[in-house]
């Protein structure tokens, strides 16, 4: 027990005395986590378009106020010609035209059509799509007021309802990827650094020659990485509620438990790396390449997996991250309990095992 | 409690690091291993101290076999890298505390051993192993191999890139521990330390040449050696090569050592094939045989 203590208080000599080591621990998270919360966002807010009215009448009048009047559009033109078109989007200086065509009143009320032309930037095809669709609700919604009096046969109204992030927040969305992200990074990579720093030194080799046992230095290494990414994990919720205004809906204390399996997988993934790495280069573009590309990638994190083609599809189930990434998403954004969760959680706890149990045997206690 | 090695080969790859080799060390002897970068010392060090495994072979270190006892081999050896490998963002004291630790002892319990040692890197205590000079990092270093009090001490090179005092007090401290009943092995690259070796082996491209008392050794030597000198050494030597009874020509400090083919040779004869070659200043007198003189004739 002495040893376990004096292996951990030197180790966490190392990660105090290395400011590098200490802002990756400590300063990436909220750089990351305040990052993919305010600048990387899928919401549209304020976005400029441009107005080429043909008719100039009423009606067109009338649509023209309801779309500036919405917060997610702002009228930044309005064009005279059909030919002024190609122009303004090559300026880039707006995401969309809204044209109306010659005689919109007239033609409204004598034939009860009328067309109105959406012309999109679609070099970025999310934005297109989502300005195009919130032009669309802006017109339906003047057309069933309109409406309102007049008898109509048959009608479907839609009612959309968003569970779980009813205003569509990106940042509900990130906060578990992100904490992810962070857990996987810190955890795994810095341990499996921390490891093959050893062997590049040299120390290891006056390591093995002394009575501690290889599992003393694998739990020393490993436990101030675990307590570190504990107060990791924490300060994230922390930052997710009080700066995003993310409720957490289901349990703190199921969260915590889910979080620390999360995070002795990555650890013992890191060990992993550590023993077929001879350099602290090679552990931490392993580290990257091989963990945190797949995170990003087929955790389902940012791309959602059940649009991806069949193999990587079930590439995607080794990936300790997506069953995380679950996990988090149902306690915190649905409120469930371990009932809900309890397979994705047994998986975790499988590769958990398995992981360990590799990575104890892939340990040297040898130089070669 | 000494050291048996016999008949142990290793190789890397294609590589023949060591070519059956065998020696013992008695319990309490101080026994050097000199031989040049490359010889296999390293590698015959890993493998006394249980890191490598040898392909042939067998070895015991304190009675204790080195493959099958090799945990308990681990507890009572001290083990001396060639590369300073202590933790460096550690101090002095951060450093000796934790070696203290693993090995489950404290700096008190065995202050007695290192005190010799340690009172001179002391007062800087609170320095940063890495900011520490060559000298100071070795006495480190070696304070740290002797914390838990080990019955056979292993110390690969550890006065190469050390300044010729600490070299010095370095050897000295190595007596007085032997004087203690350590049984240590040292192998260093600089043949002047091997006279202070009880015995030594002499190694090279991983196989052994000589062993016996360093005195044994240069007495052996066959042939008698000349100190010859002149006022350019670099003519000098070539001219010593091209004549035709040279047996050996070595530049030794600011001296060339020189060994004769013939039984009876006469230096003047010698002095007249220099002159006839614009050397001016020619000094040859006969001179005592050093291990390094040795290590070379058996080398060749």
């Amino acid at each position: 027990m002495k040893r376990f203590i004096g292996f951990v208080t030197k180790e966490f000599y190392h990660i105090f005395r290395d400011r590098r080591s200490l802002f990756i621990l400590f300063g990436m998270p909220i750089v990351q986590i305040l990052l993919f919360g305010f600048a990387i966002t899928n919401e549209i807010n304020n976005v400029d378009i441009a107005i080429l009215d043909n008719s100039k009448d009423a009606t067109t009048q009338e649509i023209i106020n309801k779309i500036s009047a919405s917060k997610y559009f702002n009228i930044k033109q309005i064009i005279q010609q059909e030919n002024e078109l190609e122009s303004v989007f090559r300026k880039g200086k707006v995401k969309a035209v809204l044209n109306f065509e010659n005689d919109f009143s007239k033609n409204l009320i004598k034939e009860n059509q009328a067309t109105i032309q959406i012309i999109t930037d679609a070099t970025d095809p999310n934005t297109a799509n989502t300005i195009s669709n919130f032009v669309n609700s802006i017109l339906q919604k003047y057309q069933q007021d309109q409406n309102k009096g007049i008898e109509i046969k048959y009608i479907i109204i839609p009612e959309p309802r968003m569970a779980y992030n009813p205003e569509l927040k990106s940042v509900y969305m990130f906060v578990p990827g992100v904490m992810t992200i962070i857990l996987m990074l810190v955890s795994a990579m810095m341990t499996s650094i921390s490891i093959t720093r050893e062997k590049e030194l040299g120390t290891m080799e006056i390591l093995l020659v002394s009575p501690i046992k290889p599992f003393q230095v694998i739990v020393g290494k490993v436990f101030p990485y675990i307590f570190l990414s504990i107060i990791n994990a924490a300060v994230i919720v922390l930052l997710s509620i009080f700066i995003f205004k993310m409720p957490v809906q289901g349990s703190l204390f199921l969260l915590g438990l889910e979080s620390i399996l999360f995070i002795i997988s990555a650890l013992a993934l890191g060990i992993l790396i550590s023993t077929i790495s001879k350099t602290q280069q090679t552990a931490m573009m392993i580290s990257l390449m091989g963990l945190m590309l797949p995170v990003i990638l087929l955790s389902g994190f940012i791309f959602p997996i059940s649009s991806m083609p069949l193999p990587l599809q079930i590439i995607s189930n080794t990936i300790p991250a997506k069953w995380f990434i679950i996990i988090l998403k149902g306690i915190m954004l649905k409120g469930v309990g371990l009932a809900f969760i309890w397979k994705e959680t047994l998986i975790l706890i499988g590769m958990t095992v398995f992981f360990i149990g590799l990575s104890v045997k892939m340990y040297k206690i040898r130089l070669e | 409690m000494g050291i048996t090695v016999s008949n142990i080969s290793k190789s890397y790859k294609d590589v023949k690091a060591l070519q059956n080799i065998s020696f013992d060390v008695k319990p309490n002897e101080l026994f050097g291993l000199i031989g040049p970068d490359g010889a296999g010392k390293t590698t015959l060090f890993r493998i006394l101290t249980t890191l490598l495994i040898a392909n042939e072979g067998q070895a015991t270190v304190a009675d204790l076999d080195v493959l099958k006892d090799f945990k308990e081999i681990r507890k009572h050896v001290g083990y001396m890298p060639g590369r300073f490998s202590l933790y460096q963002d550690l101090t002095i004291e951060e450093n000796l505390t934790f070696f203290a630790t693993i090995f489950g002892t404290t700096i008190e319990e065995n202050y007695e051993l290192i005190k010799d040692i340690y009172v001179q890197i002391e007062p800087f205590k609170d320095r940063r192993a890495g900011k520490l000079s060559g000298g100071m990092k070795q006495k480190l270093a070696l304070c740290c191999a002797l914390i838990h009090k080990p019955k056979v001490l292993f110390l690969d090179e550890p006065t190469t890139g050390v300044d010729p005092v600490s070299r010095k007090e370095f050897w000295e401290m190595l007596k007085r521990l032997q004087q203690k009943g350590i049984t240590i092995l040292v192998s260093t690259p600089y043949m002047d330390e091997a006279a202070l070796c009880d015995r030594i082996a002499l190694i090279q491209d991983g196989k052994i040449l000589q062993i016996d008392t360093p005195e044994a050794i240069v007495n052996q030597y066959p042939k008698t050696i000349y100190n010859v000198s002149a006022n350019n050494m670099y003519l000098l030597i070539n001219s010593l090569k091209a004549y035709p009874h040279q047996h050996s020509v070595y530049p030794f400090g600011e001296f060339v050592h020189y060994t004769d083919t013939r039984e009876g040779f006469n230096p003047e004869e010698l002095e007249q094939y220099l002159e006839v070659q614009n050397l001016l200043n020619i000094r040859i007198e006969k001179t005592e045989a050093t291990i390094e003189d040795s290590f070379m004739e058996l080398a060749k």
